[in-house]
């Protein structure tokens, strides 16, 4: 049975399309929700075994990112999704998705403008830490980010029982594809370079890159170049990219 | 009572480092130490004690946020702060966002007199006098939209400021009213020139309207026996505008008698469509919002390019959001609605180094933008109406020339995908029926845009709305477009559609009125965003983020169930009718009732008269000192560098479909060219491309527009278009288009825009031209100035290849690869960025020609090449000629190249010969890439080195080289700091 995954859409969510592609194309069942249709009926809830809160804008980030939508959250499905957690269930919060988790209370820690106070579309290298069902076998990767405001925040102390109970389970690494653009590593100036972290024994996961834009081999940036070598040592080129291994590994959860 | 919070928040710290960088660089002698920043937000409603400590607590996020309600919140020390909100009635998106979370969180509706604006605290610490506060506090906010207040210190009081509640405050509206129209020539010429007659005697703005066409005005009233009401007349203005009508374009030029764009434009796309045939690919052209072509059998891509010089001059944050904004409704509104899958941006702005003061009035108080902060605010408007609708930004360009110092050319184009076919409809054809109602939804009507420019900043301060420019609201857009692409559309909710831009209301109905042959729409239902607007500013206000659709009587209710689930608010104001006529009513008094074809074709044609505008050319110096020293400064020049630091502030892999990058390669180098796969389930792909040389107007507008066509097609080409599939889109941007010189230049252009687009078979789908882009002030001392922006055209090109993973890139990619160069080199230096460099005008050396002929068999060979992926790399040679497109391709790829070229030195470098492509070819690949292009002039130059250096090998033992670091330094360098 392909285990089903709910999308939530509305008020300036925007990546749920394709993060329905990829959920898809790696072997789930995905359908886009809007949020006022689960307050409406938080029982839908029932039906599925992942939820995602994909990449967007909601409310514009006006107020601070995720603030509003989350606020929306936490106060008309906050119980319903603490017992869609009682379940062994997957959730996700990709970029807009992640402050909103933050934002609701879902994830501890704030996401803050970047550094260079600019929204920022580049390429990062990531590292996997911790042992989240999310990441099963994968140790680096790279992946797009996109966001204005992503620099991870919390206390040091907070940080500190974050990393003791193996919270953070991605972090930015100076890597193959930084040193090639000649950029830094971490590119928002996130505390301890953390770019997702976990909780619920890693069950939900929230994240600023997109795995979702990072899915296939075309989407990368250098695949023209990759792809001369690929021919000339006679091989066929691949179909994906890392960022689909992400979803293989929700589904893989329920098999 | 109204309320104030106020968050000091950690999220601000960049922001107000941001600001502090900007200030330190802009007042070098000012000893400021730091900046800090607080958010207010001030609700004008009532609120319970407990009711506001809920509301600052849903407005504080503990871990990074403080919060106070009973004062605003400030350092401990600092010289002045500055508080920075909106003049009433200018859009506040951040408040309404508050508004919406402050209703759900304390579980009621705000009253319709109540509402939240948002404002700014700004703290200057270190000793700053009051005159330097004042000063920053100018470069910090833009008067025409904002308002500042300048508080010292010393009068703080720990924060217990009074409020400021910018409400607007309008006088009972005044009744609709007759205009006289039998009056003499003189007044009729002053009510077009300076508007109607308002009741407190001030005339109320520009109708624009001719002498001829008031007369034809006055002539058709004469014979209803009735003098026509104001609102009458004002929606005649905006329907005959230039704008709407394209009256330059459409009236008879010189002997052209039919109109340029009936003869050159839509001649070009008939022609080539005949020929076609069975290949025809075009399916939507002209008659719709954007142009539609077949992306497959199941899906059809659109395309619209619009421009929003004007508003972008005044405030330019303000002028590119809703530019942008306002063409995705243009993918909304084509057919019944398509998706918007791809932004695209172009800014033409006067040389960010340009220092100059200019004024607009005679007592130089109103001083005109700067081109840095004209150009850091169009960044950011793009940014912000991009990125938040979820919208990529794949292509865009910059372009700095003195001539767009006065007035910036802000381009904005959008890119949709809709289904040829669903529930038994064509999706790209609609009709409005007589009996459907008339369905307005999105957002509410004030006074926005209604004779936009004309009012002066003096009159925006005392409670009356700001209405020169506007601001875009994303968010309710992306809301009703999911509304639209997810839910609306497939179940046939409505028959037709179309997006409310200029002329608001008085041109989106009357347009579809002309479907079902008449409309009865009564203005008072119309919801409004401040009481007080009278009938007629209701009528053609451009309020943004508007949609007009036509809704079969018994489908209303779930459309607006649907809308409202969405947050969206829908509104019935009338119903298409087959009377043949637009009557307006306003409660039960009729106050608009003409034929739709006096409203449409009424207005008089006029003869435009044009003549040959005479030439200084200047010469080029004979020989220059130093090759490399002129190839690293044009790489610096702001015409040929980078501007990689406004791109990746464009989110360009939202929606997953971006195959080529904006910036490509290791090296970031911008692109002329993008490729997108908007569908999973189909390897094709949409290749986007641009074309443009205004420099080359200034010495020949016929081979000015000859360039741009060309340039677009080549850089299509070269990322993977075929010619087979292959459409592009015209966007006129002229300047004193009323002089017969400019006409001359207009009708030369015009005629090549014809000859390059059947030359090379790429039909026009959508167009669009603004033909007044000059700028009338005064400089420093007071003395009149002048500033007409170079004719331009912009050509965007739109197709669709097979297979987008045969997409090509210009990075130089392995060592030992051919390097050929394609096409002839001429001594061709006319508009050239070396004229401009050595010469010091752009009026120097012979205008490029363009051969067609010749060319259209270098593309194909370069299509025939990507397609058998005989090539590793392609770039279109453009402006800074061969030695500038070495260098980019080297710096993309971080790998070098050695190249031997003849002829002289500096044609062989820097010639802007169009034509020709530079490629790459993998040494197993040669043979057959030669074999291919047997026939077309085709050279192997040299060869893709490891060593990280550029190599030229000249006629007479002449060698230039430069290290990828010295040419990447260069070409990074003009706007480094966007």
């Amino acid at each position: 049975m392909k285990p089903k995954a709910l999308i939530f859409s509305g008020y300036g969510l925007n990546c749920e399309e394709e993060t329905k592609v990829a959920l898809e194309i790696a072997g789930a069942l995905a359908d886009i929700v809007h949020i006022e249709d689960v307050v409406k009926n938080p029982k839908l809830l029932g039906k599925y075994q992942i939820a995602v809160f994909p990449g967007g804008f909601s409310y514009g980030d006006d107020t601070g990112s995720g603030k509003a939508y989350g606020a929306r959250v936490k106060h008309h499905l906050g119980t319903e999704l603490r017992k869609f957690l009682e379940r062994d269930t997957l959730m996700l919060g990709i970029c807009n998705g992640f402050q909103i988790l933050t934002a609701s209370g879902i994830l501890p820690g704030a996401l803050i403008a970047n550094d260079s106070a600019r929204f920022t579309c580049r390429w990062v290298d990531l590292e996997v830490k911790g042992n989240s069902p999310w990441l099963t076998g994968l140790t680096t990767l790279s992946l797009p980010i996109a966001h204005g405001e992503g620099k991870y925040f919390d206390t040091q102390e907070n940080l500190d029982a974050l990393e003791k109970a193996g919270g953070i389970a991605l972090t930015y690494e100076t890597g193959e594809m930084s040193l090639a653009q000649g950029l830094p590593g971490n590119p928002n100036g996130a505390l301890r370079n953390i770019a997702g972290i976990t909780t619920y024994e890693g069950r939900v996961f929230g994240l600023m890159p997109h795995p979702e834009r990072g899915a296939y081999f075309d989407q990368r940036p250098d695949w023209t170049v990759l792809r001369e070598r690929f021919e000339k040592e006679g091989q066929k080129t691949p179909e994906f990219a890392a960022g689909i291994d992400i979803f293989k590994n929700a589904v893989k959860y329920f098999s | 009572m109204a309320h104030r919070i106020t968050v000091d928040s950690r999220s601000d710290h960049a922001k107000a480092g941001r600001i502090f960088s900007t200030l330190t660089e802009r007042f070098k002698d000012a000893k400021l130490t730091g900046i800090s920043c607080v958010q207010a937000y001030t609700i004008d409603a009532t609120l319970s004690k407990k009711e506001l400590e809920r509301a600052c607590a849903v407005l504080t996020n503990p871990v990074i946020d403080t919060a106070s309600s009973t004062r605003v919140l400030s350092p401990d020390s600092f010289s002045y702060a500055l508080e920075i909100g909106f003049h009433p009635g200018v859009t506040d998106n951040v408040g309404s966002t508050v508004r919406q979370m402050l209703e759900d969180a304390l579980g009621k509706k705000f009253k319709e007199s109540e509402a939240v604006y948002s404002s700014q605290f700004i703290f200057l610490t270190g000793r700053v006098s009051k005159e330097e506060a004042e000063q920053m506090s100018l470069e910090l906010h833009n008067s025409l939209i904002e308002r500042v207040r300048v508080i010292a210190f010393a009068d703080w009081n720990g924060g217990r400021i009074p409020l400021v509640v910018p409400k607007v405050r309008l006088a009972k509206p005044a009744p609709t009213r007759t205009v006289n129209l039998d009056v003499s020539d003189d007044e009729l010429v002053q009510i077009g020139k300076e508007g109607i007659l308002g009741p407190d005697g001030v005339r109320r703005g520009p109708l624009a309207l001719s002498l001829p066409e008031l007369h034809a005005i006055r002539d058709y009233f004469r014979k209803k026996k009735r003098a026509p009401f104001d609102i009458e007349l004002e929606a005649l203005a905006q329907t005959w505008s230039e704008h709407c009508k394209h009256t330059i374009f459409s009236d008879p030029l010189d002997d052209v008698e039919e109109g340029i764009y009936k003869r050159y434009i839509k001649g070009a796309t008939e022609k080539i469509r005949k020929a076609k045939g069975k290949k025809d690919f075009c399916v939507s052209v002209f008659k719709d919002n954007s142009g539609g072509i077949v992306f497959n059998d199941d899906y059809l891509v659109t395309h619209k390019m619009e421009t929003h010089n004007t508003p972008s001059a005044l405030d330019p944050y303000g002028g590119a959001i809703t530019g942008i904004v306002g063409v995705n409704r243009d993918a909304i509104g084509f057919g019944i609605g398509a998706k918007p899958i791809a932004n695209l941006f172009g800014f033409c702005v006067g040389e960010p180094t340009d220092t100059r003061t200019l004024y607009r009035d005679t007592e130089r108080t109103r001083e005109l933008l700067s081109p840095r902060r004209i150009l850091s605010g169009v960044v950011k408007g793009i940014e912000a109406g991009g990125n938040q609708s979820g919208i990529p930004t794949p292509l865009g360009f910059v372009y700095a020339d003195e001539s767009y110092r006065g007035k910036p050319l802000v381009f904005a184009g959008t890119i949709g995908l809709i289904p040829r076919k669903r529930n038994g409809r064509l999706l790209h054809q609609k009709k409005a029926n007589a009996g459907d109602l008339v369905v307005m939804f999105g957002g509410r009507v004030g006074q926005d845009g209604i004779h936009g420019a004309t009012f002066s900043s003096e009159a925006l301060s005392q409670g009356s709305p700001a209405t020169a420019v506007q601001i875009g609201d994303p968010i309710t857009q992306k809301k009703f477009s999911d509304a639209i692409i997810r839910e609306l559309r497939d179940k046939k909710l409505y028959t037709s559609i179309t997006d409310n831009g200029a002329g608001g209301l008085s041109c989106s109905v009357a347009e579809m009125a002309q479907e079902s042959g008449g409309c009865s729409v009564d203005l008072s239902s119309v919801p409004l965003k401040y009481p007080g607007l009278e009938p007629w500013q209701i009528w053609i206000s451009e309020s943004q983020e508007r949609m007009t659709v036509s809704v079969p009587r018994a489908k209303w209710k779930e459309l607006k169930a649907i809308l409202a689930k969405h947050g969206v608010e829908a509104t019935v104001i009338g119903k298409f009718t087959a009377s043949g006529s637009c009557v307006v009513t306003y409660g039960k008094k009729k106050i608009v009732d003409m034929e739709l074809s006096f409203l449409h074709n009424g207005r008089p044609k006029k003869q435009l008269v044009i003549k040959k505008p005479e030439l200084k050319s200047a010469t080029l110096p004979e020989v220059r000192a130093d090759a490399k020293k002129t190839l690293l400064a044009l790489l610096r020049r702001p015409n040929i560098g980078s501007y990689a630091t406004i791109s990746e502030q464009y989110d360009h892999e939202v929606q997953g479909m971006s195959v080529t990058k904006p910036l490509v390669g290791r090296g970031r180098v911008n692109a002329d060219a993008a490729v997108i796969r908007p569908l999973r389930t189909d390897t094709k792909g949409v290749v986007m491309a641009h074309g443009y040389a205004p420099s080359v107007s200034a010495v020949d507008a016929y081979a000015m527009a000859a360039v741009s066509i060309d340039t677009a097609v080549r850089n299509a080409v070269c990322a993977g278009a075929p010619l087979s599939h292959l459409a592009i889109l015209d966007n006129f941007c002229w300047s004193s288009s009323n002089t017969p010189e400019r006409l001359y230049e207009l009708k030369e252009a015009a005629k090549a825009v014809y000859d390059y687009a059947v030359a090379y078979g790429t039909p026009y789908i959508s167009g669009k031209d603004s033909m007044y882009n000059d700028f009338r002030g005064y400089d420093a001392k007071g003395n009149a100035v002048h500033v007409a922006t170079l004719p331009t055209l912009l050509i965007s090109a739109i197709g669709v290849m097979k297979d987008a993973k045969r997409a090509m890139t210009f990075d130089t990619k392995t060592v030992g690869d051919a390097v050929y160069l394609l096409g002839t080199t001429r001594r061709e230096f006319g508009g050239s960025e070396y004229a401009k460099l050595s010469a010091g005008t752009y009026v120097a050396g012979e205008a490029p020609v363009v051969d067609a002929k010749e060319n259209l068999k270098t593309y194909r060979v370069i299509e025939k090449a990507i397609e058998k992926r005989l090539l590793s790399a392609a770039l279109g040679v453009s402006r800074g000629g061969l030695a500038c497109a070495a260098s980019k391709m080297a710096i993309a790829g971080g790998l070098g190249l050695t190249l031997t070229l003849a002829g002289d030195t500096d044609t062989a470098l820097f010639s802007e010969s169009q034509g020709r492509v530079l490629v790459t070819v993998p040494k197993e690949k040669t043979k057959a890439f030669e074999a291919l292009a047997k026939g077309i002039p085709v050279k192997r130059i040299g060869t893709v080195t490891e060593e990280e250096k550029v190599v030229f090998k000249l006629a007479k033992k002449e060698t230039v080289e430069a290290t990828l670091a010295e040419l990447a330094k260069a070409y990074r360098m003009p706007y480094a700091q966007f």
